[in-house]
């Protein structure tokens, strides 16, 4: 079985933005770039999948300028066997990203199609569910478990009330969430390694989709800032303040 | 011009947090009609058809949607969607997990997790774990939006709507349910408790949550936990308050052994008074707590728990 892993480049989870001063957007200028952590996390879920024979062949795809190129060789170096660059300039809206998922699908025919269920920039948690509609496929959000049994995967999803499991006819969109599993480190060898698989550039503007924005971002501001408080020295002045100041306990 | 609300409940209660979906509604003005999908959900259809503003209230009773599955129910939500210029569904497991099905569907953007509205095409969320707020204008003829719950405030039971039957079937064939594994506590549900007391790595095991348990019994309060708590099974899932697990916006928020990576301050940082306890007193947590205490935890908790 074919897996297909779309991935994304996002800023690096432990650098913490800044809005421009102009409140066009955040400042990505000079920050570090890296792998989407739930991306990460799919692409490890792929590759055990193909580790244990239940999977043939793991394909990394991204949408973005050459940059994302990076996070492609990543995770060819995490074990995807080829990588896919959909190439455009445009900062595209998550309906127009499954739009061009849609079409590798598609064309790659995979039986499971594995994302991670949000990327830590835009917090949208939006292009699994879209790729599936669109697709007409069955999905299995959140994931904690993925288990493929013959023609279906059975998917436990983490939700508000605990965990729920789903059984999904293949071909299925599935995303993760953090307890899928523990990405592992790429080593020096496998990263070597990973250069010389192959990475296919397709133009976006080939597949002949209407790519058109869908929102306008009109502004960015920095959150309300909380005033740091204070520092108390015993339990009681704690208790005190929570009754007294602050008025919240009785 | 008229808005279609998605109420959240488990086929017998009805979630207060639609109640903050409705409010998000009315923000954007028009008719609002609420669905309630799911099998034998009849509870939640008179609970609904109090709520404040809502004028009819569809419900479409059916095995298909019994377990809410998102390839069942946004079919169902397209095949309504002529009907409206909006449609909102409250920004939880649920509603994620089918909305943007919806949009897709309908070939129009979705505005994920929303908390102002600005106008009827124009609404606020925040990016980046809440380091940036977004505005954010819908150029689609419908628009398609999730609701964080901490943003609105719930309106009132106190209104009388009609109630209808839908006879919409929308059963895609795709998937089923297997099982659920639910947690069950007596306290109150996270994301609508006043208090909220939460542990991280520095609980050490999941044993040690139990000192969590006497200071939440006296305060009524709801228990929450980091990432890295959850991570290291301490605690399950559902208790995971953060960026991508439950956002909560309580009266009072304790943190206990959590350091605060930006990932939790995410998913409680709008809490009116947050109080932190940490034996590190460089931790971050205290950059973003009212009260801090700098003590080990496995001495402030007995403390704490018998001082209350």
């Amino acid at each position: 079985m074919k897996i297909l892993v779309p991935i994304k480049r996002v800023i690096d989870y432990n650098v913490k933005v800044r809005v421009k001063s102009d409140n066009s957007n955040v400042d990505l200028a000079n920050v570090k770039m890296a792998i989407n952590p739930f991306c990460e996390i799919a692409v490890e879920e792929a590759v055990r999948l193909k580790e244990a024979g239940t999977a043939t062949e793991v394909i990394a795809v991204s949408i973005g300028n050459k940059s994302c190129q990076e996070q492609l060789r990543t995770a060819l170096a995490l074990g995807a066997d080829r990588a896919i660059q959909i190439d455009t300039e445009q900062n595209l809206d998550a309906l127009n990203i499954a739009k061009l998922l849609q079409k590798i699908v598609e064309e790659e025919a995979p039986q499971l199609v594995i994302l991670g269920k949000q990327s830590i920039d835009s917090d949208n948690n939006q292009t699994g569910q879209m790729l599936a509609a669109l697709t007409g496929l069955a999905q299995g959000t959140f994931a904690s478990e993925v288990k493929v049994e013959g023609d279906k995967v059975n998917v436990t999803r983490e939700v508000d009330s605990g965990l729920q499991t789903v059984s999904l006819n293949l071909p299925a969109i599935i995303t993760s969430d953090l307890r899928l599993n523990e990405p592992r480190y790429a080593s020096l060898p496998n990263i070597m390694k990973a250069k010389r698989k192959p990475l296919d550039v397709k133009s976006a503007a080939d597949f002949g989709i209407d790519l058109s924005p869908r929102t306008t971002l009109l502004k960015v501001t920095p959150p309300a800032e909380r005033q740091a408080g204070i520092i108390v020295e015993s339990i009681d002045e704690l208790v005190e303040k929570l009754k007294n100041e602050a008025k919240v306990i009785s | 011009m008229s808005i279609l609300v998605f109420a959240d409940h488990d086929n017998s209660d009805l979630k207060v947090d639609t109640l903050k979906t409705v409010a998000a509604a009315q923000a954007i003005g028009g008719d609002i009609h609420l669905l309630v999908a799911g099998a034998n959900c009849q509870s939640v259809a008179e609970q609904a058809a109090k709520i404040n503003g809502v004028s009819k209230v569809l419900v479409a009773d059916n095995a298909a949607f019994e377990h809410q599955l998102a390839e069942n129910v946004s079919l169902l939500v397209t095949e309504l969607a002529s009907d409206y210029e909006h449609i909102l569904a409250t920004a939880l497991t649920t509603g994620k997990n089918f909305m943007p099905r919806v949009a897709a569907l309908l070939d129009v953007a979705q505005i994920s997790d929303i908390i102002a509205v600005e106008s009827a095409d124009t609404f606020i969320r925040p990016i980046y774990a809440g380091n940036a707020i977004a505005t954010v204008q819908s150029l689609d003829s419908k628009k398609v939006i999730t609701v964080r719950p901490t943003g609105f405030d719930a309106v009132a039971l106190d209104g009388q709507a009609e109630v209808v039957a839908v006879d919409t079937v929308t059963d895609a064939g795709t998937s089923s349910h297997v099982s659920d594994e639910v947690s069950v506590s007596e306290r109150p549900d996270l994301g609508a408790a006043s208090v909220v007391i939460s542990g991280g790595r520095g609980m050490q095991n999941g044993d040690n949550f139990k000192l969590l348990e006497g200071i939440a019994d006296k305060l009524g309060a709801a228990i929450g936990a980091s990432r890295a708590a959850v991570d290291a099974g301490f605690v399950p899932n559902d208790m995971q308050v953060g960026q991508t697990g439950k956002i909560v916006a309580p009266d009072l928020y304790i943190a206990v052994g959590i350091s605060g990576a930006i990932q939790h301050l995410a998913g409680m940082k709008d809490s009116k008074i947050i109080v932190a306890i940490n034996k590190d007193a460089e931790a971050p947590i205290f950059q973003v707590a009212d009260y801090g205490i700098v003590a080990d935890l496995f001495d402030a908790l007995p403390e704490l728990e018998s001082k209350l």
